[in-house]
């Protein structure tokens, strides 16, 4: 079924046929809606799970992670200050092998006060062991959550489904709700095999010394690297029951490009419009969309720039003291190659400035002349002098 | 006279708990009062450490270690699962300290209260952070030494009221318990477990090693807090105050002496903490009277 709704009102539908059962959620903006369409379901009986509404993000996960523990399927959406508030909880959701599922509609950080879109805030998170998924357009949230508990809860990790403010989180598009019962069928119910029982009582997450702390830290690695296999085995499927596939990656007009975009989220869609406008002018380029950020798509990335001959890496985001967060990703990424690329980051729209297709364009033709830029170094875009 | 208390124990020896540890006791008589179908929710504290360490745990039931703040928040999505899944069999028993009850953990509890989610909430109280090492929480008495309130700067203010906080909140029960009154915490748990909706419990923990004192002395002490009306045991339940008068009320400085922490208190102080004893007394008196 085709809906015209908002990228807020479509995670409320992706949570309520994944068919969750405990939501806790505090609200903020821009995620209220998430929160207030839930309510609805859950008061006029169309999704039949619990929703505690909390006094705040910590207790929201903290929630979340209790009833996921006792064998439930959870779900909770925040953002920004919100998500930073959960900090200490997404450690523990990850340390506790528990498969909770969040929407972050991905808000610039305070102060000074900004609601508007930009990345930062969580990619700050980005060593609580999270799955990580960046999402382009309002069709592949639903999609994305809906695969995300299939993921989370084959490997026993949390997964983030992001977001951006506004950008997507209030802007309507159409979106196909996929059919609950093929929905059941690719999804099934939650049966962890270790859960919080009276008949089989054990403790979780007690005191762990040196002697094997470590062996605990190391499986949480070995399952991040398992879920980048079951991302992909998962994309496939959820493609041949419904119609759309997807990876840690998408390529765009990139296999035969000797320069290369790199973006996420709803930016991939301005900078495919300017991949297009550039090619009409005879410049090879193309465009990689990292969808995951955890666990990092390294060996993806080095096979589609094979060809390429230079890289330009576009963040909303910023790591103070250093570059754009992907930025330093793929460049991490690539080190391991023979031949060195030329790889540049830039950093634009933080704080919701709106990056349009013209800036774009002028990025690509830079990195095509290779003009005023400098290795190394964060070019910004759009700067106020 | 027969004894109420369940001869089963459900708690396993071989805990790390310190000689004479109050808390201990009080899981004890807790898991004897709520029995096997109970899940803990344990956020940090002292029994995070008695409890074992992985891959033991000497609890006997099923247990969640859980972040400092969210003994509540936590213990209300294990009770939101237990809903969803028809377990209404399923006693969620939030364990945690008084630093993680009237401190860190507040916000949560208050949270939890308010929204009435179902579940039964226990402090055991040794009125200081003694999993760190003695130091201030804001339920250390007046006049008591901590290793942050040193001797010439002990604590000043006043023991926060934890039962007063949740009977504010109109929540359904709270009550006072003492280690050494078991078949009143006992009685007390009991009642907590047929009601629906969160029940607060805050039991007087002695810690020999925070209080300085002999570990024999443990119950005697805890005896003593009440029969000085120091630590008075009452109930409020659905707002109707029930209070447990002392059959001979005794100074407190016979409680007092007992512990190194408040060695260094003059005359004059104890007499300040006599007074205000008195005062406290006397206005939970006049709340069953009117309240009762």
């Amino acid at each position: 079924m085709k809906k015209l709704i908002t990228g807020n009102h479509t995670v409320s539908f992706g949570a309520k046929i994944s068919r969750v059962e405990v939501i806790a959620a505090y609200p903020i903006t821009p995620q209220t809606e998430i929160v207030e369409k839930l309510s609805e379901m859950v008061a006029s009986g169309q999704l039949r799970a619990k929703f505690i509404k909390v006094e705040s993000e910590h207790s929201a996960l903290a929630a979340c992670i209790g009833a996921s523990a006792a064998g439930c399927r959870t779900f909770t959406a925040t953002a920004s200050q919100g998500l930073a508030l959960m900090h200490e909880m997404l450690h523990w959701a990850s340390g506790a092998r528990l498969p909770v599922v969040m929407v972050n509609v991905s808000r610039a950080m305070a102060p000074p006060w900004n609601v508007w879109n930009d990345q930062t805030d969580s990619l700050a998170q980005r060593d609580t062991g999270w799955i990580q998924f960046y999402c382009e357009n309002n069709q592949e949230i639903i999609d994305t959550i809906i695969q995300a508990y299939k993921i989370s809860e084959k490997v026993n990790l949390p997964a983030m489904i992001i977001l951006d403010a506004f950008i997507l989180s209030h802007t309507s598009e159409p979106v196909d709700i996929p059919e609950q019962k093929k929905v059941d069928k690719f999804l099934p119910s939650y049966n962890p095999e270790y859960k919080l029982d009276v008949d089989q009582p054990r403790a979780f997450g007690g005191l762990v010394n040196p002697e094997w702390y470590y062996e605990f830290r190391y499986k949480i690695a070995c399952s991040m690297e398992k879920a980048k296999g079951s991302i992909k085995k998962v994309g496939r499927e959820f493609g041949k029951k419904f119609g759309r596939s997807y990876g840690l990656v998408e390529k765009y007009k990139s296999d035969t490009a000797k320069i290369i975009l790199i973006v996420s989220g709803s930016l991939s869609s301005t900078a495919k419009e300017a991949v297009d406008r550039v090619r009409k002018n005879g410049l090879k380029a193309g465009l990689i969309r990292i969808r995951v950020f955890r666990p990092f798509p390294k060996e993806e990335i080095r096979a589609l720039v094979k060809e390429a001959k230079v890289i330009g890496v576009l963040d909303r985001n910023i790591s103070f003291g250093n570059e754009g967060i992907f930025f330093s990703e793929v460049k991490s990424a690539l080190f391991s190659r023979k031949k060195k690329l030329l790889v540049y980051g830039f950093v634009a729209g933080l704080g919701g400035r709106d990056v349009r297709c013209d800036d774009i364009e002028k990025i690509i033709n830079s990195l095509n002349k290779k003009q005023g830029l400098k290795e190394d170094i964060i070019n910004w875009i759009g700067l106020k002098k | 006279m027969k004894l109420t208390i369940p001869q089963e124990e459900i708690l396993n020896p071989g805990h790390l708990a310190c000689q004479g540890c109050g808390a201990t006791l009080a899981m004890r008589y807790a898991l004897k009062a709520l029995g096997e179908k109970t899940i803990i929710v344990l956020p940090a504290c002292c029994w995070t450490v008695i409890d074992g360490p992985f891959p033991y745990s000497s609890a006997g039931v099923a247990l969640f270690h859980t972040a400092f703040e969210t003994a509540a928040s936590c213990g209300a999505g294990v009770s939101a699962a237990l809903e969803v899944k028809g377990k209404k069999e399923v006693t969620v028993l939030s364990w945690a300290g008084d630093g993680g009850t009237m401190d860190i953990g507040i916000q949560a509890l208050s949270g939890a209260v308010e929204r009435g989610d179902n579940l039964i909430y226990v402090c055991y109280d040794n009125e200081a952070y003694m999993n760190t090492g003695i130091q201030r929480s804001s339920s250390t008495p007046y006049g008591s030494w901590t290793s942050t309130t040193p001797v010439k700067t002990f604590k000043k203010g006043p023991k926060k009221n934890m039962i007063e906080i949740m009977a504010a909140h109109k929540i359904p029960y709270c009550a006072s318990a003492s280690i050494s009154y078991p078949e009143d915490f006992i009685a007390k748990l009991r009642t907590a477990k047929q009601i629906k909706g969160t029940k607060f419990l805050q039991i007087l923990s002695p810690c020999p090693a925070g209080w300085k004192y002999p570990s024999n002395l443990t119950v005697r002490i805890a005896r003593l807090a009440v029969e000085t009306c120091i630590f008075p045991l009452y109930e409020v339940k659905q707002g109707r105050y029930r209070v447990k008068k002392p059959v001979n009320k005794r100074p407190v400085s016979e409680y007092l002496r007992l512990q190194g922490r408040f060695r260094h208190l003059t005359g004059r102080e104890i007499k300040e903490i006599q007074n205000n004893t008195d005062k406290d007394w006397q206005e939970l008196l006049k709340k069953e009277e009117v309240f009762g």
